[in-house]
């Protein structure tokens, strides 16, 4: 029989042992959240300095931009569709009907527009840099680049980064007109509203800053999007699993952040 | 238990890259421990070993791609470790790299993949880096009709040959080869050593090849050093593996499990 054994004096009592797993998560977490800064700011960097890739750049401005427009117009369509009928069918409780028009362009404009198509270029987008980065990685072409004197963050990150920051408003204001279309839709063909009426009241109704403020947002939704799949793809470790991992982390990083940075915007931009 | 002596041939001429006291640890892993190996100018140099040895982190610590924890990397007698990434960018031109699976580009088409650097470090014309990738690719015995193609429509063996062409296409000082032969068959790997040893003497460069393909080793090496657990435990000629009674030697090249070399399962 083994006689039991007392605990090392330098081990901590087991009842600390949660707080210690506390404190190991949320030093993971800053330790996390301080990599992901320094590897925006190289991005930054090598976005804002010479030399720049003009080639690459184009090539991400159509990957990122054109080719996100059917499913970010399709999604704006829907959206402004069936936020006109809820908006009808609430309103219709103390007989506000007939500012749906206005309600439906504001809650685009400021909030769903920008919002929706940043979720959608988090799905489409942040996952293929994610799994793009994190196949040159498994497969050594980043370190292949390294070696042939080219800096990955010059090649890879910027271009990216720049084409998520110009392309995401230009996709919102399409979101925009697109989602105001499909309540426009609706209210004419279902809900019996006239259509010169219904675009005068949106036009007369909706100030600059509301699109404005709602584009701002989208520019830094696609610095968010676009810099969680680099640098999930970039840092992708073992292999196919890993690149799985880097695509699944960089869309629910992407798309949990866009809805916090949406809040903070929110609260910075509700007294304009 | 003391193992045989060490043969470590005495090196006359200047080492043109030695690894001195090179330490480098994963977690609780030892993958380098002091490691002390050069190669003279002009010479190519084949590290041998079992898998897990550090043979791929003794080449990534000399590239760079790949700081060491302790110990430094000198190339022409200047330690190069630690270096800015500037500074490790003019450094890459003196350098060219095979990797292990060719490592080429899949969303460019062969001549750029070829003409990389030219293009994007060294800001040649697309025109001249064009002539000069088609040019490099003819060394390596590959038609200028493949320059127009992308990676993904290369097979294995002609891939490595764009990998070559690549890493030969801006005259390198020094040439770098990462299991030159791995997942091709004899007779490719054959006529890929053969390109090797050809644009070698071509160049006049230094070569540092890592490999635990013997044939490999025997066609393309001046001198071979086994590393066993991050460290040299013997250095010669390929003539000398066959003639040597170092048992961890006779042990790697009749491939027995058992030995004084543990085998990594």
């Amino acid at each position: 029989m083994t006689a039991p054994t007392a605990a090392p004096s330098g081990a901590p009592p087991a009842g600390l042992a949660p707080a210690r797993l506390l404190g190991r998560s949320v030093l993971g977490a800053v330790g996390k959240v301080g990599a992901v800064a320094m590897f925006a700011g190289r991005g930054v960097a090598a976005a804002a300095t010479p030399p720049w890739f003009l080639g690459r750049l184009l090539r991400q401005l159509a990957a990122i931009g054109y080719f996100s427009l059917p499913v970010v117009g399709l999604t704006a369509v829907f959206t402004g569709a069936a936020l006109a009928l809820n908006i009808f069918t609430g309103g219709g409780r103390f007989n506000a009907e007939q500012v749906m028009p206005q309600i439906v362009a504001l809650g685009i404009t400021r909030e769903l527009g920008p919002v929706l198509a940043a979720l959608m270029l988090a799905g489409r987008v942040s996952a293929a840099i994610a799994a793009e980065l994190g196949a040159m990685r498994a497969t050594e072409q980043i370190d292949a680049m390294q070696t042939l004197s080219t800096d990955p963050f010059r090649y890879l990150v910027a271009p990216r980064l720049l084409a998520g920051v110009l392309v995401l408003p230009l996709l919102t204001a399409v979101a925009d007109l697109l989602g105001v279309a499909g309540g426009w839709l609706v209210a004419t063909r279902v809900l019996g509203f006239n259509p010169t009426v219904y675009v005068r009241n949106t036009v007369s109704f909706l100030q600059a800053w509301d699109v404005g403020s709602g584009l701002i947002k989208a520019a830094v939704f696609g610095f968010i999007v676009t810099v969680m799949g680099c640098y999930h793809g970039y840092n992708a470790k073992g292999g196919a699993r890993g690149v799985g991992r880097a695509t699944t982390h960089a869309v629910v990083s992407a798309s949990v952040l866009v809805f916090a940075a949406d809040y903070l915007l929110t609260s910075l931009f509700a007294h304009t | 238990m003391n193992g045989p002596a060490i043969n470590l041939s005495p090196i006359t001429a200047p080492a043109k890259l030695a690894w001195k006291g090179v330490r480098k640890r994963f977690g609780a892993t030892s993958v380098l421990a002091d490691l002390d190996l050069s190669v003279a100018a002009g010479r190519s140099l084949v590290i041998i070993g079992g898998s897990g040895q550090g043979k791929s982190v003794t080449l990534k610590v000399a590239l760079g791609l790949m700081e060491p924890d302790a110990g430094q990397i000198a190339l022409d007698g200047q330690n190069v470790s630690g270096l800015s990434a500037s500074a490790r960018r003019k450094l890459f031109s003196r350098f060219g790299v095979l990797f292990q699976g060719a490592a080429l580009f899949d969303s460019v088409t062969v001549w750029e993949n070829v003409a990389f650097r030219l293009l994007n470090a060294d800001g040649v014309g697309r025109k001249a880096a064009r002539a000069r990738a088609i040019d490099a690719l003819e060394r390596v015995r590959l038609d200028a009709k493949v320059a127009d193609l992308f990676p993904g429509e290369l097979s294995g063996g002609m891939q490595k040959r764009v990998g070559l062409a690549r890493a030969v296409v801006a005259t390198p000082e020094i040439l770098f080869f990462d299991e030159p032969t791995t997942g091709l068959d004899p007779i490719t790997a054959a006529a890929i050593n053969a390109l090797i040893v050809e644009q070698v003497r071509r160049l006049g460069c230094t070569a540092v090849s890592i490999t635990h393909d013997l044939a490999s080793a025997r066609t393309i090496g001046d001198e071979i050093a086994l590393l066993h657990e991050g460290r040299i435990v013997w250095r010669g000629a390929p003539a000398d593996l066959d003639a040597t009674s170092d048992p961890r030697v006779r042990q790697f090249v009749d491939g027995r499990p058992d030995g004084p070399l543990t085998a990594q399962l």
